[in-house]
């Protein structure tokens, strides 16, 4: 079972709850950091990293000397990473998709498979579970490709041997956030009961129904606000999986690096409960339940 | 050798400059000879998420021009411009295209060195 944690609104509380499950789960794991614009998990996990591998995407080469100036490749593009201008070829790296097409429509075969670094992806372990996360290289404006490397490695690591994963999920309801939960067995909503958490709550909501997963929230700062979350996951019949307090003794534990599953036994049952939530959420949803019709 | 293209809001001498290079709605292309006058559409560019500008460096080399008037040009259109040999006379607005092409038939149109706008701009 894959979970993912994932928000609207960024700093609700994903990675608090994500390493928190990590640290509780009973079954074997794979902590999963998918935010690879600004990858946070290990920082709370203290992985012992094992291995490493550079992702990269594919970008065209040009021979000039082959090159008939036929502007095939340049009409092919739809980002204009490659363009023909007079008796130069002008390739720009950064707005390569990595499609392949424009190597593959060339009628004299004059470009050829070049490469533009993505990212870093590292693993190892992290206490009883199994880490793996992704970091971008600073100035790659293009996220999903990488995550999908991650994913991959991901998808290699569960087929060696089957375990859950849970993954933290970028911010946002854009092709990131989308990229990293759509694959996910059960989504996990972190938001908290503030106007801008409850206004991207909406957004995510909106975002991640169309994808047919099961859904459920986890309010976090709760106490603050009004209720118009509630009653928002009252309506959609979204269920609010576990409430999280606005607490001190939260932020001071999370602002010195600590999983706050850890800090009491009140909130390490908490996650506990959480946990058997989303397995509830999963089995239901395999007993062929309509999910949020 | 004497056609130049100037980014407009439409497509005659009288019609006001388009200061954007990449999403221009079109390019006034003049004969200075014949003072004759042809018009490129850029409506395309619109749609377009990047790109416009290398877009519209290919439309515009494509008719043969060999100077560019025009607002504002970031790095990749200018370096596409300039791979053409496409002179760019910039930082040009407020003016009708007839305005734009007097000024730079008397001369006082300064040839760009390089970019004056961030990419995606």
């Amino acid at each position: 079972m894959i979970v993912s944690v994932a928000s609207g609104k960024g700093g609700t509380g994903k990675t608090t709850v994500a390493a928190s499950l990590a640290t509780i789960w009973d079954r074997p794991l794979v902590a999963v950091d998918l935010d690879v614009e600004e990858p946070n998990l290990h920082l709370f996990l203290h992985p012992e990293i094992e291995g490493g591998e550079t992702g990269h995407m594919e970008v065209p080469v040009v021979d000039e000397l082959r090159c008939t100036f036929c502007c095939a490749c340049s009409d092919l593009c739809q980002f204009k990473a490659i363009a023909v201008m007079g008796k130069l070829v002008l390739t720009f790296p950064e707005m390569c998709h990595g499609c392949g097409g424009c190597i593959a429509v060339c009628p004299e075969k004059a470009l050829s498979p070049g490469k533009r670094e993505l990212g870093e992806m590292s693993w190892g372990r992290a206490g009883a579970a199994d880490f793996l996360m992704g970091r971008l290289r600073i100035g790659e404006a293009m996220s999903p490709p990488f995550m999908r490397m991650v994913k991959s490695k991901l998808a290699e690591m569960i087929a060696a041997s089957a375990r859950d994963a849970i993954v933290d999920a970028p911010p946002g309801v854009s092709c990131p956030a989308v990229t990293a939960v759509m694959d996910s067995d059960v989504i996990v909503l972190v938001t908290e009961p503030t106007p801008f958490g409850f206004y991207d709550f909406q957004l995510a909501w909106e975002a991640f129904v169309p994808l047919g997963k099961p859904m459920g929230a986890v309010i976090n700062r709760a106490g603050l606000g009004n209720d118009d979350i509630y009653r928002f996951c009252g309506d959609k019949g979204l269920p609010v999986l576990v409430e999280i307090p606005f607490d001190r003794a939260i932020a001071e534990a999370y602002s010195r690096g600590r999983v706050i599953a850890e800090i009491s036994q009140q909130l390490k049952e908490t996650f506990v409960s959480l946990q058997g939530k989303i397995r509830e959420l999963a089995e239901r949803c395999d007993a062929g339940e309509a999910v949020h019709a | 050798m004497s056609k130049i293209a100037i980014t407009s809001e439409g497509p005659g001498l009288d019609d006001l400059m388009d200061p954007r290079f990449g999403r221009a709605a079109g390019f006034v292309v003049v004969d200075l000879e014949t003072m004759s006058t042809g018009y490129i559409d850029n409506g395309q560019s619109q749609i377009m998420a990047q790109g416009a500008g290398i877009q519209a460096a290919q439309l515009i080399a494509r008719a043969g021009v060999t100077c560019l008037l025009t607002g504002y040009v970031g790095p990749k259109a200018f370096q596409a411009l300039s791979a053409a040999g496409i002179g760019i006379g910039q930082n040009l607005e407020g003016l009708t295209v007839r305005e734009a092409v007097e000024r730079f038939r008397n001369g006082s149109v300064q040839m760009a060195t390089g970019p004056n706008r961030e990419a995606g701009r």
